[in-house]
This record gives C-alpha cells, sequence and structure tokens, in this order.
C-alpha cells in the first residue's frame, strides 16, 4: 500500500532532478530544510527520526540533495522525508514536506477492531511494516547519523 | 491521479495540443511550438503553493482536481512529445535526451557563428570588466579566459552532441602580500557563475579555525557543515597551509583535510575550491598532502606588481573613495611608491590601501588644523604637503629603518601612523 502523506503524496514519486527544485525553491524562501527519517509509516507518527541537523546556512540544493541521497543510502528500506522550516515570526512551522525516498515493499496497514464496555468497538491502524522488533528493522544497527 | 497521465499514449501531437487548451486548438500545428509549451515540470514556485490553495479551498475540489490532472497529462505529454520533436526535426536522428537544454542537436555539418553566440558575447563581457576591475595579473586572466572559453567549447559541442564533461576547477593562488588572491578569489564566484558554472556563486571564506574541532568527532561536523554552506559557489581557504601541522600527528587538522579531499572529488560539480596562500608555505603543504595537490588542477601565481600597476592600483582606490592627487601630489606619491617598494614589509596593493588610509589622516588634520571657510574641493583634495608629510621621506638618506623603530622617540610627523609603516 502506498502511503501518502505530505505535499506531492498523490502524484508519481519525485526525481532527484525534481527534489532539488523543490529544495531549492525552499531555501530560495528562507527555509530550514531538514532530512528526516523513519520505516513507521503511521499515519500519527509526526516525529521522524533526524538526520542531521537542518541545514540553516545553505544557499544551494545539491547540498541538501547530498544529505537526502547520503540518508538514503544508510537507510535504503526507511522511508525519507524532506521538510523545509519557516521561522518567520507568526509563521513558526513546517511550511514544505514531502516524501523524498521509500521502501521498495509498502505492506500497509491492519485495522484492529477492540471491543470495549458496552459492546461499542475502537479501531486502530496498526503498521505491519512495524511488526518485526526495532533493532531487527534499524538500516545503521544502531549507528547514529552525522 | 497517476493513472490517467501514464497510461496516454506515448505518441501523438494532437494530444498534447488538445491537453495544451491555451493554443489554437482548431488549428493543425504542425508541432508543438515552444511558445504555449506547459510550464516545466519541477516549476519550483507552483509545488507548495498549489498544494496549499488545494488544502484550504476544499469545497471547490473539483475544479482543482480537473486542473492538477490535466497538468499532469501535459506534463507526461511534454516529456514523451520531446523525443518525437528532435527527430521531426530531423537533428541527426538522435534520441533526443540532452533536448531538455537546447531544442535541438545540430547536423554533423552544420557550421555556428561565435560573434553571434550569446555566451561568446558574455564571456567578452565578463573579462573586459575583469580587466577593468584588476590591474596587471595577467596570468591569472588567461586562466580565467582559458577556463571560460573551455566552457563555451563545452557547450558547443555539446549542440552537436559530442561528450562534455565539466572540468574541475580548484584553484590555488599563491603569490605575495597584497597582490589581490583573496580579492580575486571573491570575485570568482561571480564570475563563474556568470559563466555558467556554478548555480549560486556565493563565497564562503574560511580558515583553519571554521574547519578544524576542537576535540574528537568535532572535526567531521564542523568541515562537513562549511562545505555544504559553500555547494553551488565557492569555498575559499585563506592560509590553507595551517590545516596541516606537521609537528603535530594528534592535530585535528589532518581529518579535515581528508573530508576535504573527499568533497572535492565527489562534488565537483557543485563546488569550487579555492587555497590561497603565500608560495612557500604552500609548496611545503603540497609535499605533505600530494593527494590535495593533484586535485588541484589550477596553481595560479599571482606576481607582484610594477611600480606603474601599484600607481593605477592607488588612482583606482582613490578613485573609489573620491578624492583627488593634485598633479604636484601625484608626483610625490609615486615617488613615494618607489621609496616604499624598497622597505621591509612591503605587500603590494595592501599597502596602497595603507599609505592612502594615512594620506586621509594627514589631510584631515591639515583641514581641521588651519580652519576658516572650505569647499568640496578642499575635502576632496589631497595636496603635496599630505604626501611628503609620510614617514617614508625621512628615511631616504638614512638606511632602512630597524623593525620597531617607529617605537622609540617622537615621530617627526606627529602622527603614529605615519611613523607606524612608513
Amino acid at each position: 500500500m502506498r502511503i501518502t502523506q505530505g505535499t506531492f503524496s498523490y502524484l508519481p514519486d519525485l526525481s532527484d532532478v525534481e527534489i532539488m527544485a523543490q529544495i531549492q525553491y525552499a531555501i530560495d524562501q528562507g527555509w530550514a530544510v531538514a532530512v528526516e527519517f523513519t520505516d513507521d509509516p503511521h499515519p500519527r507518527n509526526v516525529l521522524w527520526e533526524m538526520w542531521g541537523l537542518p541545514m540553516f546556512e545553505i544557499s544551494d540544493a545539491s547540498a541538501g540533495m547530498h544529505e537526502v541521497t547520503a540518508c538514503r543510502a544508510a537507510y535504503p528500506d526507511h522511508y525519507v522525508k524532506v521538510s523545509a522550516y519557516d521561522a518567520t515570526l507568526g509563521r513558526q512551522t513546517t511550511a514544505l514536506s514531502f516524501i523524498a525516498s521509500r521502501p521498495a515493499d509498502e505492506p500497509g496497514f491492519r485495522l484492529d477492531r477492540q471491543e470495549v464496555a458496552d459492546r461499542r468497538i475502537r479501531y486502530s491502524l496498526h503498521a505491519y511494516a512495524t511488526d518485526r522488533p526495532a533493532a531487527a528493522r534499524s538500516g545503521l544497527n544502531g549507528r547514529s547519523a552525522t | 491521479m497517476s493513472t490517467p497521465a501514464s497510461s496516454m499514449p506515448a505518441s501523438s501531437t494532437p494530444a498534447s495540443s488538445t491537453a495544451a487548451s491555451s493554443g489554437p486548438t482548431g488549428f493543425a500545428m504542425p508541432r508543438p511550438g515552444p511558445a504555449p509549451a506547459p510550464a516545466p515540470a519541477p516549476a519550483p514556485g507552483h509545488g507548495p503553493a498549489a498544494a496549499r490553495t488545494g488544502g484550504a479551498t476544499a469545497d471547490r475540489a473539483t475544479p482543482e482536481r480537473a486542473t492538477a490532472e490535466r497538468a499532469t497529462a501535459e506534463r507526461a505529454t511534454a516529456e514523451r512529445a520531446t523525443p518525437e520533436r528532435a527527430t521531426a526535426d530531423g537533428a541527426g536522428g538522435k534520441t533526443g535526451t540532452e533536448a531538455s537544454e537546447h531544442d535541438a542537436l545540430l547536423a554533423p555539418g552544420a557550421i555556428l557563428e561565435l560573434a553571434d553566440d550569446r555566451q561568446a558575447r558574455l564571456i567578452a563581457r565578463i573579462l573586459g570588466d575583469l580587466d577593468r576591475e584588476f590591474i596587471g595579473l595577467a596570468p591569472v586572466k588567461d586562466r580565467v579566459r582559458e577556463i571560460g572559453a573551455l566552457l563555451l567549447v563545452d557547450r558547443l559541442r555539446g549542440r552537436y552532441g559530442l561528450s562534455s564533461s565539466r572540468p574541475s576547477l580548484h584553484m590555488c593562488f599563491t603569490g605575495s602580500p597584497g597582490t589581490g588572491k583573496t580579492t580575486l578569489a571573491a570575485r570568482m564566484g561571480e564570475l563563474l557563475r556568470e559563466l555558467g558554472y556554478l548555480r549560486r556563486g556565493q563565497l564562503v571564506s574560511v580558515t583553519r579555525d571554521d574547519l578544524v574541532g576542537q576535540y574528537v568527532g568535532h572535526t567531521a561536523p564542523k568541515t562537513k557543515e562549511v562545505l555544504k554552506r559553500a555547494m553551488g559557489g565557492v569555498l575559499l581557504i585563506d592560509e590553507a597551509y595551517y590545516l596541516y601541522r606537521p609537528d603535530n600527528e594528534r592535530d585535528y587538522g589532518q581529518e579535515a583535510i581528508e573530508i576535504l579531499l573527499q568533497f572535492m572529488e565527489a562534488h565537483r560539480d557543485d563546488l569550487v575550491v579555492i587555497l590561497a596562500g603565500y608560495r612557500s608555505r604552500m609548496d611545503v603543504f603540497f609535499q605533505s598532502n600530494p593527494g590535495m595537490a593533484s586535485r588541484i588542477g589550477h596553481h595560479i601565481e599571482f606576481p607582484d606588481f610594477s611600480l606603474d600597476e601599484l600607481m593605477q592600483i592607488a588612482e583606482l582606490m582613490l578613485e573609489r573613495e573620491e578624492y583627488l592627487l593634485a598633479p604636484a601630489a601625484r608626483d610625490a606619491f609615486r615617488e613615494y611608491i618607489g621609496l616604499r617598494m624598497r622597505q621591509p614589509r612591503f605587500a603590494n596593493a595592501r599597502s596602497m590601501r595603507n599609505a592612502i588610509d594615512r594620506l586621509r589622516l594627514r589631510q584631515a588634520r591639515r583641514i581641521v588644523a588651519s580652519g576658516g571657510p572650505i569647499g568640496r574641493d578642499d575635502l576632496m583634495q589631497l595636496t603635496v604637503a599630505d604626501v611628503r608629510g609620510s614617514r617614508v621621506f625621512d628615511d631616504t638618506l638614512a638606511t632602512p629603518p630597524p623593525a620597531g623603530h617607529s617605537l622609540d622617540g617622537p615621530p617627526p610627523a606627529g602622527d603614529p601612523l605615519t611613523a607606524l609603516a612608513g
């Protein structure tokens, strides 16, 4: 099942050139570009792991692309996201966020029904991708990102 | 949403002309002309803005989606149409994979007129500017001219479908103090951007402190941070030999050099590294880091300036600061330069800058001391007395002054700055 999160998620996957163009757009707006990754695609998992610090001072997209490529290489079976933070007073939030890389195999979700008091039903989503223990599915074997 | 686009037949001039509905759809167009062409695929301004409006106006979702769908279809057809256009033009029958940059490849027999080329004219203009801004420095200008010519030739080769790889432009500037190494490096980024080699052309100027960390594991992130900041532009490492300290084998400078080398190799399309420093110490640095020497293709030696060139430089500086030398003062200043050149610690253009600063000090003191009415010309004019007030003239009869002479005894002109370096 194809995960659709963030901007452009209903388009075909962006090529590297297109990713660079988006990063350049973010830089030109004065936003800080950051690279994040995770292997848990649950829609409520909003805090992904950070790949290094946000890049506040870069002026060319190739620097951002360098980090995306490095993150992809270290975690080939993870989702990699590019996010751009707008620090303008009054906005101060993520202005742009899109998936730059995804695992080849996306197993999707299972809907769990939990029966609670008075025959009420609670629903929850379970990502098959998180079935195995975290240590077993880590790409870097616990090595931290630089 | 991607399904209709990808399943669309790959052919069809008619399909693309109907999709680009802005054009006159009633006419059979011979080929999808460049004028009503759909926006290029990754148009940077479009993405997030379009997405935001799409999210905000949920009630108008249907037309939004329709336009989005059409945009996708246009993009797909545009991509598919490109190779066909190339072959339809009869342009050598190439598949047109490089056709994104130029409309079509030229036939092998085609002849180009160099004088008409936009970039050829651009290079001529840039080199003209360089000639005006920088006095002397013939070997440096020659090298810039070569680089500009190579980039032009590469582009022309590309138009015939010949292979053209980007040359590596890492450079090393060596020369005496004040010969313009740093100044030219700062200009180089702009220059290479105008020539189309760099995308941004910003200058990131660093020294050892900015690259080398203070404890284990500090250097690599620090160096990478600087390198990322410089990508798309020029990284100037001033006095690069300080990176390597042969007397301390645990020095982190070596680590910075290794990361630097790795980046210079892997990202030579995105980054130009310029090392600047004095010749003799740079030679020692390269001897102990052969990897660095071999990765730098352009070793440029900045020659010392001649007296005439120094005079021109000084006049240029005065002109920029809106001062005037009286004709007699000009002769005196020329004499001053001749004397100063023979003194120790002479630093070419930097000494000119200092001399002018002291000239201004003496002029200001003269004006304030004289009192009375003054006009615009008085504020601009530098007189013979201002020039002759220099300590350099006092020392002409004596032997070259010993170091630190300025500190003992009262300076004759009463101006400590004058005494300090003449």
